[in-house]
């Protein structure tokens, strides 16, 4: 098994339990299933919150945060930081990130490998980048400063894309590998994300993850897709989070799982929210890959002990 | 110098990927970035698409839950045909998006199919204000019982810090009613929207509260929250209405939590 313990570096400040998941499935988390989660704390793993939504100064957020913080792990994902941005970081922004790692003591923190901001417009998306040295440089640039900012390594997300930027010199994966390399952050590999680009772009999601550095893989993320179509009438699939993770990704997640061991996985679902048992059986359904694997690498202990 | 046919065509500036996306996001009439394809040479119509409808998809749909009353007063579609046209002129500068959608009141205003509803800038800028409540800092509201200990010469000069969550809305407009109507039913047959109200917002834990305010009160509460002793407060809200009542206002204070419990900032 692999060790992955770079990630797990948070300082404490006692505010909170210091809780370590190892091994454990976890779900986005949603204010409207605070009284659901509260009521059995112990039928999820881990609970994970997008950054920006807790920017605010005070009030309910923060209250409902700290409610199922006392309960729960937690992992902050930040989706506005523009890491993949030409443009320098926005260091409010960065400040306010990194306060609410002090904050709330995440047990993981992450960010995408794509860019949100351009001539201080926010677009509130994911948007793709060109995979070039120079567009590395600034890449490892911005981990850095987080990195700084946070007094600890971050996970950097692949992404999933729409369109490919022919000027393009870098294969993702070995832009990812060097990343890493440059700036010691571990990666959080989408597993579905994968899929949408692979699909997309018409290449092998078993090829990408072969090419993948799976050793620095601190977080897994699954979620749905929904289906379009390009303007060739091919399959555009479209990272939505809106419903159950499709089975082809499932697949390729057991894959990961069987070769690398437990990695905490997150089933995100962030719009038409199902109720709580919905999104939790889910999480559960990745929680029976990870307990196969972890019993199956006791087991392969217990041979080498005994046989 | 000679120019022939198989001059290489100039490549795109590797740096301008993030320019060129942001001249044709969130303009439709553009096409999309030459610096960007489909696998293969595919085209990239439909997939710059993608991208397009999520910037403007996801700001519109920010707006809906910014301003619930007033997309239940227009139907969502038209409420959603508006805001496409605000997030295209006024896309956000900040990254939280729970700071979007300042200036939306005056987008309506001036929108001209829509005029007849005179009352709904209003509206929009008490949801925006009921929304900063919801968001501001966390204080312990003034204490009653700090209030009662000071002795009756102190009271008429003291002076308040107000609360983080502190709003008052004045509108010519039934806005009060409007509000309360659609957030927590039940619906009245007929609102007359023609009847100015305005209303004090606070928030004195964690439960936005809004409250008509009667005449003369707005004056008081907005000379409190500039830091005006309680006395010059009151003849304001006096001169303003003499049937102004001070010992309600003075209650309201205590029990609406607009004001912090940080003690009271000296007199001037």
């Amino acid at each position: 098994m692999m060790k992955r313990d770079f990630t797990r570096t948070t300082v404490s400040n006692g505010r909170f339990p210091a809780f370590d998941p190892v091994g454990r499935a976890g779900a986005s988390f949603k204010p409207q299933h605070i009284e659901a989660i509260a009521g059995q704390s112990a039928s999820i793993g881990f609970l994970e919150v997008h950054a920006e939504n807790y920017m605010g100064a005070g009030g309910a957020p923060h209250a409902a945060l700290a409610r199922m913080r006392d309960i729960l792990p937690l992992s902050l994902h930040g989706v506005c930081m523009s890491i993949g941005g030409l443009a320098p970081l926005d260091r409010e922004h960065l400040a306010r990130f990194a306060g609410l790692v002090e904050r709330y003591e995440p047990f993981l923190v992450s960010e995408h490998l794509a860019w949100s901001t351009h001539d201080d417009v926010f677009y509130n998306d994911l948007l793709p980048l060109p995979y070039t040295d120079v567009t590395l440089k600034r890449v490892c640039e911005h981990i850095d400063q987080v990195q700084e900012a946070i007094r600890r390594p971050m996970l950097l997300e692949n992404p999933s894309t729409y369109v490919i930027f022919p000027e393009s010199t870098w294969k993702e994966t070995d832009f990812l590998r060097e990343i890493v390399s440059r700036t010691g952050c571990g990666l959080l590999l989408d597993v579905n994300n994968v899929f949408v680009s692979a699909t997309n772009h018409g290449f092998s999601a078993t090829g990408y993850l072969a090419d993948f550095p799976l050793e620095h893989i601190g977080e897994i993320h699954l979620a749905g897709h929904d289906e379009q179509e390009d303007d060739e009438g091919a399959p555009l699939l479209i990272d939505s989070h809106d419903r159950p993770v499709a089975d082809p990704v499932w697949t390729l997640y057991e894959e990961v799982i069987a070769r690398c061991g437990p990695i905490n996985t997150l089933v995100e679902w962030d719009a038409d929210v199902p109720d709580w048992p919905v999104l939790q059986s889910e999480a559960a359904a990745a929680q029976r890959i990870l307990d196969r694997s972890l019993s199956s690498a006791a087991s392969e202990r217990s041979h080498a002990l005994h046989g | 110098m000679r120019f022939t046919a198989d001059r290489p065509r100039r490549a795109p500036s590797p740096t301008a990927y993030d320019a060129a996306f942001g001249q044709t996001l969130l303009s439709p009439d553009r096409p999309q970035p030459s610096c960007v394809a489909g696998p293969g040479g595919k085209a990239a119509v439909k997939r710059f698409n993608v991208y397009r409808n999520n910037v403007t998809h996801s700001l519109v749909t920010a707006l809906t839950e910014i301003y619930p009353i007033v997309t239940q007063i227009l139907g969502e579609q038209n409420f959603r045909m508006i805001a496409r046209d605000f997030v295209r002129a006024h896309p956000p500068t900040s990254k939280l998006v729970l700071e979007y959608g300042r200036g939306f009141a005056e987008h309506l205003a001036d929108f001209d199919p829509i005029r007849h509803l005179r009352y709904l800038p209003d509206v929009a800028r008490l949801e925006r204000a009921w929304l900063d409540a919801y968001h501001a800092a966390d204080r312990a509201p003034l204490d009653p019982a700090e209030f009662a200990a000071l002795p009756p010469q102190a009271l008429a000069e003291i002076r308040l810090s107000p609360h983080p969550a502190m709003h008052v809305i004045e509108s010519d407009y039934a806005i009060h009613t409007i509000f309360t109507a659609h957030r927590s039913g039940p619906m009245p047959r007929r609102i007359d929207a023609g009847i100015p109200e305005a209303v004090l917002i606070s928030r004195p834990l964690l439960r936005v509260e809004i409250r008509k305010l009667a005449r003369g009160q707005p004056v008081f509460f907005k000379a409190l929250r500039k830091g005006a002793p309680l006395r010059q407060a009151a003849s304001l809200a006096m001169e303003q209405d003499p049937s102004f009542d001070l010992v309600e206002a003075i209650g309201l204070t205590i029990e609406s939590g607009a004001f912090s419990g940080s003690g009271f900032p000296p007199p001037n």
